[in-house]
């Protein structure tokens, strides 16, 4: 009986393991490419990437910084960062800013938000998420109207819009902690 | 029971859905759209084919005291190898079912299957019933997930019905809306059933 058990469960774990073993390179490849397409998104034409990673000021797990760079230039730094405060958990977002600070674009990565309602903060399901292109947190303030701040919320989904602002503010505060105020000093930017 | 008759008693006699009332977690949580329905109907129809065969192939091997322990982790395996398989190569599927794959495992539609047929009949049948009750799985999830979107969002498998409309009635995305939209459906399989038998 025991032995029968045993039987069963080794075979169930070899098979696993080459399933695992043929389907590793492929994984890896799907999340690099959801990777890289949503950086892409982002920033402006870039041909080279590097990444690194930073700690918000506000605290909480570290964003990852990607810089991109066309020619040797910087020409936008797309920045993966994250929210607790979403309807459903944690909402992932790549966002994209102009090495002066202002936003290029906002993609959504990852989110449980309610199907219908705080999904419009997807590109392909509302264009909800344009307002963010152009802004400058510097100035604008990265809030919905509710909290007095200059983004309209999602209709029946204030917190969802709510919770992605606070993500966009957390990477801009993290990039103007780590790069925009040291560039200031320095009087250009450089990496 | 020809083969035939075994098949085809999962799409409207015994759908596993709307009859026997299995497996409702993933047919009221994922089916928000035809798509999302038929990808999970099709994922759950192969784990329950390859669960099917091996159960039945080892039947006479396994002692009656460890073979519930046994079908599920053979029934585990394969939902493994699913949810390996979609992420490699179907990553935008992957996307919006990832989150449910895992629980195809607990789907008592595959366990029930494994316990009351294949362990009790040849590899062929067990087969054949595998693929008629994973079909009729397939089919209640498509229907309801086709009618959910047609409803909530005015579309079918992404195509809008309306041009320029996509706001439909939000209930039927919501989560009682699948309620609603099973209870009908529920309503009119057992009106098929009567008519048919």
């Amino acid at each position: 009986m025991v032995l029968t058990l045993f039987l069963v469960t080794a075979a169930a774990s070899f098979t696993l393991a080459t399933v695992y073993n043929f389907t590793a390179e492929p994984i890896a490849q799907a999340r690099e490419a959801k990777r890289q397409n949503a950086i892409s998104q982002v920033v402006a034409e870039f041909d080279r990437l590097e990444s690194k990673n930073f700690l918000p000021p506000t605290g909480g797990d570290s964003l990852e910084f990607n810089f991109a760079y066309l020619n040797n230039e910087l020409v936008g730094i797309a920045v993966n960062t994250w929210t607790n405060r979403g309807y459903s958990g944690r909402i992932t977002a790549m966002v994209g800013f102009y090495p002066d600070g202002r936003i290029f674009d906002v993609v959504h990565l990852q989110h449980k938000e309610t199907p219908g309602l705080g999904d419009k903060i997807e590109k392909g399901k509302s264009d909800w998420s344009d307002q963010f292109k152009g802004l400058d947190p510097a100035s604008a303030n990265i809030r919905v109207t509710k909290d007095n701040g200059d983004i309209d919320a999602i209709t029946a989904a204030t917190i969802t819009a709510r919770a992605y602002c606070d993500a966009i503010q957390r990477a801009y505060d993290t990039f103007e902690k780590h790069i925009l105020s040291q560039t200031k000093e320095k009087g250009g930017l450089e990496l | 029971m020809s083969q035939w008759k075994n098949f085809t008693k999962g799409l409207i006699k015994d759908n596993p859905v709307y009859i026997l009332l299995l497996g409702l977690c993933p047919a009221l949580g994922v089916t928000t759209s035809a798509f999302n329905g038929l990808g999970m109907g099709l994922a759950t129809t192969f784990v329950l084919l390859g669960s099917n065969i091996v159960v039945s192939l080892i039947k006479n091997l396994i002692p009656d005291k460890v073979r519930i322990p046994s079908f599920i982790v053979i029934i585990a395996s394969f939902v493994t190898i699913v949810q390996l398989t979609m992420e490699a190569y179907m990553p935008d599927l992957f996307d919006s079912l990832g989150l449910f794959i895992p629980l195809i495992v607990v789907n008592c539609l595959v366990m029930g299957r494994a316990e009351a047929f294949a362990s009790k009949k040849d590899t062929l049948s067990s087969m054949i019933d595998a693929l008629g009750m994973g079909l009729g799985f397939a089919l209640a999830l498509t229907m309801l997930g086709g009618l959910r979107e047609i409803l909530g969002a005015y579309s079918i498998f992404g195509i809008q019905l309306i041009p320029g409309v996509s706001d439909g009635m939000l209930v039927f995305v919501l989560a009682p809306g699948a309620f609603i939209g099973m209870g009908y459906l529920i309503i009119l399989f057992n009106y098929l059933k009567k008519k048919t038998a």
